[in-house]
């Protein structure tokens, strides 16, 4: 292909703090209309914004995980556009001076680890909801608009990515890493549906080769990680298409629709996005010096990127890194005692990314409801490593200790799972097993070798299972040998 | 003599005397409000109900002991922008035309705690854009000293209303000169204190960097009562100072001896009517002759202080009031889409000055024309901070007149914006550094109209403005009355 | 210097809907106004921050707490036109 797309990210991330940006109205979701409001995020005349101070706490922090500068002084500026969800028609955000920039976040796709450039993460406040009556919910056809402000003033963290992004897989890989980042922070619900995480796409595509930019599409109302995928790869084929037919492409707003598949131009006015920005009067300036960004730092939790860079310092191989960064806090917890308790990292990795997630799933049980103890999972390792326990018997003896039946050990004895290693105890197996199939004895001798795992197999099932497959095939190759 | 006339310091002596009561006290209010408002019109609303309420209240609290300080039982006015719970607050727009807002300003609510008896709401130019008071869409308030004249604005009405009697005392707000302008005209005290001193809250924004709620009253101590009542910190301003007040007493009756002040040379020449001149000057050689070290000191940036005012306040304007739009409150004009309903809305709620100054604050912040218009007129405010910053190095306090001229004719300048801009020159520049400033009256012209004299002081230096304030008012012995009041 | 005013667009902006003879009389009046305003552009302010507070102080807060709302009634008692809760517009024609 000789087209390149060139992609960069907006997020809007609506923060869970308990009041709103400017103001005491509760931030809940899910409300009757207009109960949450009062005269400062309604904008009656004559009232002022306050600032929420935890909500320039957790944007500091979303700086500091997408390690980006923070702006010793930052100042709030006035955006101006009138829209009626809009309560003053001015949304209070930042332009020049946003609290966090140029920082970045790695993304991995197809094996591949990039830096995706943020070029800044800035404060503003969120819009009230508009539901367009009639018409099918289409905005141009509808017949009323209904206005709710309950989410007027909510605090809003915007992040703009860098055009560093090359395709729409890795487009969703980053709005993937970056919902994970503000869940893990918890500073958002980051829940697509309810839209306090949301995504738009800037997409243009250049020759290969070039460096200048294409004629940029911005495209909104992606409400899924896999549409924002189809909506940006459909947006780049469009793009391609026109100007492989000679055409030219306008730089414009574009609506993903998600049951036709396409992206659709919005109606826009010539000149309406003049957005006249400017300091905000009512505000003062923020300083947020060294001291206060340390306090901050002091209290955020392990990010999934140094949580990653500790795994793999201990010894867990990459992907199964990659999937505990990802894997339920208690899942995480336990990993972090099992280690503490001694156990192989690698191997207490691998139980808990397969077997346990697997098995909670299955069971439909909280992971925090697991009945597994770090203590029990090292001792658990332990066993398979002895070879005290084969690795089937192990599940089973896992399955035991999630239901709360005990340790380990205590559950392979009840279950009778122990693998049996002593030689005088396997040996008769042996002899019997090689009695009653003279035939596999005679192909070994002429030659087939092979047959050896058929001879193990049937001691294995004559022992229940329960026989260690390493110490059968040293006896029966022995026997075998010797006459 | 009515109770009417009394300074709001004398009024309390005598509440407190038993010499009267507080009910006796807002009827005599009430009662000259109903002789002169047909001819004035300074108010858009009298609360007979919740002032005589107020009013009964007070005398019982007072009566059992309970003294809530020196306001308790004063009656005053507020200027109709500033919001008061369940009483219609228009701001002498038709935008807002019926408009009851839920909560009281910050200031108000102060007021009522100290026991004040609010008696109304009183005219203004519509959002406080203006310098006359006939930009109302009410119609205008006339200048009690002489009907065929303004009061002054933005704050006429309650100018008018303190000089004519029906308060003691009133609010009202500082954007560019509207308090200091029209307590000039209307031959009062009117004080802007330090931007920040006062909350803001509940104020309905005109230019929020430069307004400031502040007194108007009939003396330099009842300025300082109100100011005390309600200046201080409030947590939902924050631009609202945190910090320690300052005493505004602590300076007071030291006189002028070696205070060093400036007359600003700016502030004087073509465009000043000789008989406000000569107060002025008269009124500096009564201050040397008290000991002042009197010299003229030149804020060259004064030049283009007026300039730089009239794209910052515009373009703050223009977002502040860009709220009215027919969704939430206030007048609504049906269109067949949102945006027709608002456009009209708009143009039909506003009167032409307010709608002037949005055009105008939106083209200075439009695309293009920002860092020329918007940009540059910040940059030059902070100039004019530098000259004021400068000249404090040389004086303590600047003096000049608080307005060029004595109260003009009703209609003499609403045909020329640029004309009755030029109204605030003098004013503007205290607004645009965020000191405070204070008009104290000194005299008459001899047609007999106010003269008002601007003492001007750095930011938070009230005690040292009202100890010079009070010098200017006791050689002034300014005690003449509007014709509307003399029986 | 004469001031170049597209009137039409700066309403526009301003939603306010002047007819032309109105759009005329702003576009005058505010041309007189501007070329007095654009006398701060005679002043050097190379290297000039613009100001900021009087007082200069920063950080102004407040706690993350929750206060009562307005009573729904209340809100709504202003509103031109209201149904079920919410307030009712006209159909917008325009996305924001």
């Amino acid at each position: 292909m000789t087209w390149e797309p060139v992609i960069g990210i907006e997020v809007h991330v609506e923060l869970r703090t308990d009041s709103k940006m400017f103001c005491g109205c509760a931030v809940s979701f899910g409300e009757e209309p207009n109960v949450n409001v009062c005269p400062v995020c309604l904008g009656l005349p004559g009232s002022l914004p306050v600032p929420n101070r935890r909500a320039i706490e957790w944007i500091t922090e979303i700086g500091l995980a997408l390690n980006c500068q923070i702006s010793p002084v930052s100042v709030f500026h006035r955006k101006n556009y009138f829209y009626a969800d809009l309560p003053k028609n001015y949304q209070i955000s930042q332009y020049d001076v946003p609290v966090a920039h140029d920082g970045w976040l790695e993304i991995t796709v197809d094996g591949e680890t990039r830096r995706i450039g943020i070029e800044r993460a800035h404060m503003e406040e969120d819009t009230g909801k508009s539901i367009h009556l009639g018409g099918g919910g289409r905005i141009h056809s509808a017949e009323a608009t209904l206005l709710d402000f309950n989410r007027a003033g909510v605090p809003l963290v915007e992040v703009v990515s860098r055009p560093d992004l090359r395709s729409a897989v890795e487009a969703r890989v980053y709005a993937q890493e970056l919902r994970a980042l503000v869940a893990e922070l918890g500073v958002s619900d980051a829940r697509l549906e309810e839209g306090s995480i949301r995504f738009d796409a800037n997409v243009s595509v250049r020759r290969r080769g070039t460096d200048e930019f294409g004629t940029k599409v911005e495209i909104k109302n992606m409400n899924s990680f896999r549409s924002l995928e189809r909506a940006i790869d459909f947006e780049i084929r469009r793009q391609v298409d026109v100007l492989d037919g000679g055409g030219e492409l306008v730089q414009e707003t574009r609506h993903w629709d998600e049951e036709a598949g396409v992206t659709r131009g919005m109606r826009t006015k010539e000149g309406s996005s003049d957005y006249r920005y400017f300091t905000e009067p009512d505000l003062v300036p923020m300083v947020i010096d060294e001291a206060w960004q340390a306090e901050i730092r002091a209290a955020m939790p392990e990010l999934p990127a140094d949580r990653r860079a500790r795994y793999l310092s201990l010894g867990v191989d990459p992907q199964t890194a990659g999937a505990l960064v990802g894997a339920p806090p208690a899942f995480r917890r336990l990993f972090d005692e099992a280690v503490d308790a001694g156990a192989d990292a690698k191997a207490a990795a691998n139980w808990i990314t397969g077997e346990l997630v697997a098995w909670a799933r299955r069971e439909e049980v909280d992971p925090a409801e697991v009945a597994v103890t770090g203590a029990g999972l090292a001792e658990l390792v332990a066993m398979v490593a002895a070879a005290e326990l084969s690795a089937s018997a192990a599940k089973d003896v896992l399955d035991g200790m999630a239901r709360g039946e005990g340790s380990a050990r205590e559950v392979a004895e009840r279950r009778d799972l122990l693998q049996i290693t002593d030689r005088g105890a396997l040996e008769a197996v042996v002899d019997e097993v090689l009695a009653e199939h003279p035939d596999a004895v005679e192909r070994y001798r002429s030659g087939e070798a092979k047959v050896v795992g058929f001879l193990v197999g049937q001691v294995m099932r004559a022992s229940g299972g329960k026989a260690d497959p390493r110490v059968v095939n040293e006896l029966i190759r022995s026997k075998l040998d010797e006459t | 003599m009515s109770l009417a006339d009394l300074t709001i310091a004398e009024a309390a002596k005598g509440l407190r005397r038993g010499a009267f009561g507080a009910r006796e006290l807002v009827d005599a209010v009430l009662e000259r409000a109903a002789k002169t408002e047909a001819e004035l019109h300074a108010y858009l609303t009298i609360d007979h109900e919740g002032a005589r309420e107020a009013a009964a209240r007070a005398d019982e609290e007072l009566a059992s002991g309970v003294d809530r300080g020196p306001l308790h039982g004063i009656p005053v006015a507020l200027k109709d922008n500033l919001c008061t719970e369940g009483l219609e607050t228009t701001c002498a727009s038709q935008i807002l035309a019926g408009y009851h807002p839920p909560y009281d300003a910050t200031a108000v609510r102060k007021l009522r705690e100290a026991g004040a008896v609010p008696v109304g709401k009183t005219n203004l130019d519509e959002f406080a854009m203006g310098s006359s008071t006939e930009n109302s869409a009410y119609g205008p308030t006339r200048n009690p000293w002489d009907t065929d004249r303004v009061p002054g604005g933005s704050s006429g009405g309650s100018a008018a209303a303190v000089a004519a009697g029906s308060a003691l005392g009133a609010l009202g707000s500082d954007t560019g000169g509207s308090i200091r302008q029209p307590a000039a005209l209307c031959g009062l005290v009117g004080m802007k204190p330090t931007y920040g001193l006062v909350s803001r809250y509940g104020l309905v924004a005109f230019a929020s960097s430069l307004d400031q709620i502040g007194p108007i009253t009939r003396t330099v101590e009842d300025a300082i009562l109100l100011l005390e009542a309600i200046a201080g910190h409030d947590p939902a301003d924050a631009t609202s100072w945190a910090g320690d007040l300052p005493d505004f007493r602590s300076e007071l009756g030291r006189g002028v001896e070696g205070l060093r002040i400036g007359i600003v040379e700016e502030l004087s020449g073509d465009g000043y009517e000789p008989a406000v001149s000569a107060a002025v000057d008269a009124m500096v050689s009564s201050l040397e002759a008290e000991g002042a070290r009197v010299q003229e000191v030149s804020l060259p940036t004064f030049d283009v202080a007026l300039s730089a005012y009239y794209l910052i306040a515009p373009a703050e304007a223009s977002a502040n009031l860009a709220r009215f739009d027919g969704v939430r409150y206030g007048l609504r004009v049906p269109g067949a889409t949102t945006e027709e309903m608002m456009a009209r809305t708009r143009a039909e709620g506003f009167g032409p000055e307010v709608i002037r100054r949005i055009l105008l604050g939106t083209y200075a912040l439009s695309a293009g024309y920002y860092d020329a218009f918007y940009g540059q007129a910040h940059r030059v405010r902070t100039l004019i901070t530098r000259d004021f910053a400068r000249a404090y190095e040389q004086v303590d306090v600047l003096v000049s007149p608080t307005s060029p001229t004595v109260a003009f004719p009703v209609g003499a300048r609403t045909e020329d914006p640029l004309a009755m801009y030029l109204s605030d020159i003098c004013t503007i520049p205290s607004n645009l550094a965020g000191h405070p400033a204070i008009s104290i009256p000194i005299g008459l012209d001899p047609a007999g109209l106010p003269i008002g004299f601007q003492v001007m002081a750095p930011a938070l230096s009230e005690p040292l403005l009202f100890r010079v304030a009070a010098e200017v008012e006791r050689l002034a012995r300014f005690d003449a009355r509007p014709e509307v009041v003399t029986p | 210097m004469p001031i170049d005013i597209d009137i039409s667009h700066v309403a526009r902006l301003a939603r306010l809907a002047l007819d032309d003879e109105q759009l005329e009389r702003y576009r005058r009046q505010l041309g007189v106004i501007l070329e007095h305003a654009a006398r701060v552009q005679a002043l050097d302010t190379e290297g000039v921050e613009p100001t900021g507070h009087p007082l200069g102080f920063t950080n102004a807060f407040r706690d993350d707490q929750v206060r009562p709302s307005l009573e729904r009634d209340v809100v709504l008692a202003e509103a031109p036109d209201h149904r079920d809760g919410y307030f009712v517009v006209p159909p917008a024609l325009e996305g924001p």
